[in-house]
């Protein structure tokens, strides 16, 4: 297996755009939380023209809904969630700077075409592995909706955080290529 | 006639729930170990050892394997001779999942369908009760992720599309649902009953422990045959291409109607956990 890429967030377009389908990578740095519900009130607040709880630019969000931090760790079990649930907002989102996106799952047409037009990504984390994943998390804070408890937004500083690129800029799509590899 | 406390059932519930989440059984860590030695996929085999570290990490650290720890399910075989006292037999398992997942730190995910409101406790339960002969009291608790859970259908076949329709339907929702369930899964297949029997039985069938004969030997082959069918898609080790798709087929069957052929597919991801106790 090829040696992984190391990236540091937040990205720029040319980290984004060096990036292949199946490339390993491992990211370290501060990354954003997001599920369906989260979601829909970013979409909703840019819509209305206010504020986000943090600056989109060159960003990564991660799919996840933790689950509790026992007592002394920063975090529970954290793995991907499926992403088609997020594809409604996605593009939007992609529209206005996000560089990132960590889930599991395949993406629909719109949100690749997105990651085409304004240079973004779409890794997979391995999904089910929440324990193994909770151990490249350093920290992580709510920064907006607590109320939506595991679904509030954290900011999560992370350390060699392993993902593998499954959309790249070029509108590759690993789901498609690697299936093909090994169906029979 | 033997009395049980509910205390002793709200006990025990408490403990599955957090069992079931951080202690993945023998026989799914066995499967992932012969998948190992099948799989031609350098990422395939990769994630595949990612998840028996995944595994020990969470059993060594009593952290959920997955942060999705699922709605409470709960089987419940209760003897015809056992008398339940100090409360109601479901008030009881509420109880022990409000405990469960409080004291485990286990993701609530109990939500209201529309407003999406999490219930914040877990509860309520999705329970099953079979009156069984016997004093005993039989309780298996299974989480169901809602990853797996969303790939999983029902359907009403024409009785004219006989094995082969099924086969088709059931290779098609593996093929359909590629990497959203978290492969490498395990497919449980109801055929017959009604239409809520026939989920139930596939369902059911989850349970079976990985590794073991159908009992009807003609299920028993089609089980091999669709497992093998299913793994040459191509699909992988979480969808990213392999040859481990699936681990298993596990076939549920009983009669159904002289109208009917009720199918019902319930996909568990490799997360598949269920832990049982008697009473």
């Amino acid at each position: 297996m090829e040696e992984a890429i190391r990236l540091t967030t937040p990205l720029t377009n040319a980290d984004v755009e060096k990036l292949r389908i199946g490339d390993r990578v491992i990211i370290t740095g501060v990354i954003y939380t997001a599920r369906d519900a989260a979601h829909k009130r970013l979409v909703q607040l840019l819509e209305a023209g206010e504020p986000l709880p943090f600056d989109l630019q060159g960003q990564v969000i991660y799919y996840v809904g933790p689950s509790p931090a026992k007592p002394g760790r920063p975090i529970g079990a954290a793995g991907p969630t499926t992403s088609y649930r997020m594809d409604a907002y996605a593009p939007e989102l992609i529209g206005r700077g996000l560089k990132g996106m960590i889930g599991k799952g395949a993406r629909n047409q719109a949100v690749k075409d997105a990651m085409q037009q304004h240079k973004a990504v779409y890794f997979a984390a391995i999904g089910g592995a929440g324990a193994l994943m909770a151990q490249s998390i350093v920290s992580a804070e709510v920064i907006a909706y607590p109320e939506l408890g595991p679904e509030a937004i954290r900011r999560l500083e992370v350390k060699e955080f392993p993902v593998i690129v499954v959309n790249d800029t070029r509108g590759g799509d690993l789901y498609i290529e690697g299936v093909k590899t090994y169906a029979r | 006639m033997r009395e049980i406390h509910v205390n002793e059932i709200t006990n025990a519930i408490r403990d599955l729930a957090i069992r079931s989440n951080t202690e993945l059984g023998e026989d799914v860590l066995k499967s992932f170990q012969d998948a190992l030695e099948r799989e031609e996929s350098p990422t395939g085999r990769d994630i595949l050892r990612r998840l028996q570290e995944n595994a020990r990490i969470a059993r060594d650290e009593l952290i959920p394997m997955c942060q999705d720890t699922g709605l409470a399910v709960v089987f419940v075989e209760l003897g015809q001779d056992v008398h339940i006292v100090g409360g109601t037999l479901r008030d009881a398992i509420e109880e022990g999942v409000r405990h469960g997942y409080g004291e485990g730190y286990l993701r609530k995910s109990a939500c209201h369908p529309f407003t999406r409101q999490n219930t914040g406790d877990n509860t309520p339960a999705i329970i099953h009760i079979d009156l069984v002969p016997g004093d005993h009291l039989k309780l298996t608790f299974a989480p169901k992720g809602g990853g797996s859970e969303n790939m999983s259908r029902v359907t009403m076949l024409t009785p004219a599309v006989g094995v082969q329709g099924v086969k088709e339907f059931v290779v098609q929702r593996v093929k359909e649902s590629g990497p959203n369930p978290c492969p490498p899964t395990i497919v449980g297949v109801g055929i017959g009953g009604t239409f809520e029997q026939t989920a139930l039985l596939a369902k059911k069938a989850l349970l079976r422990p990985l590794g073991s004969s159908n009992p009807d030997p003609e299920l028993d082959r089609l089980e091999k045959e669709w497992l093998e069918e299913i793994n040459r898609l191509g699909i992988g080790p979480q969808g990213l291409g392999g040859r481990t798709t699936s681990l298993a087929v596990h076939i549920n069957m009983m009669m159904c109607h002289i109208a009917s052929l009720p199918v019902a597919v319930n996909i568990q991801c490799h997360a598949a956990r269920h832990k049982e106790v008697e009473l």
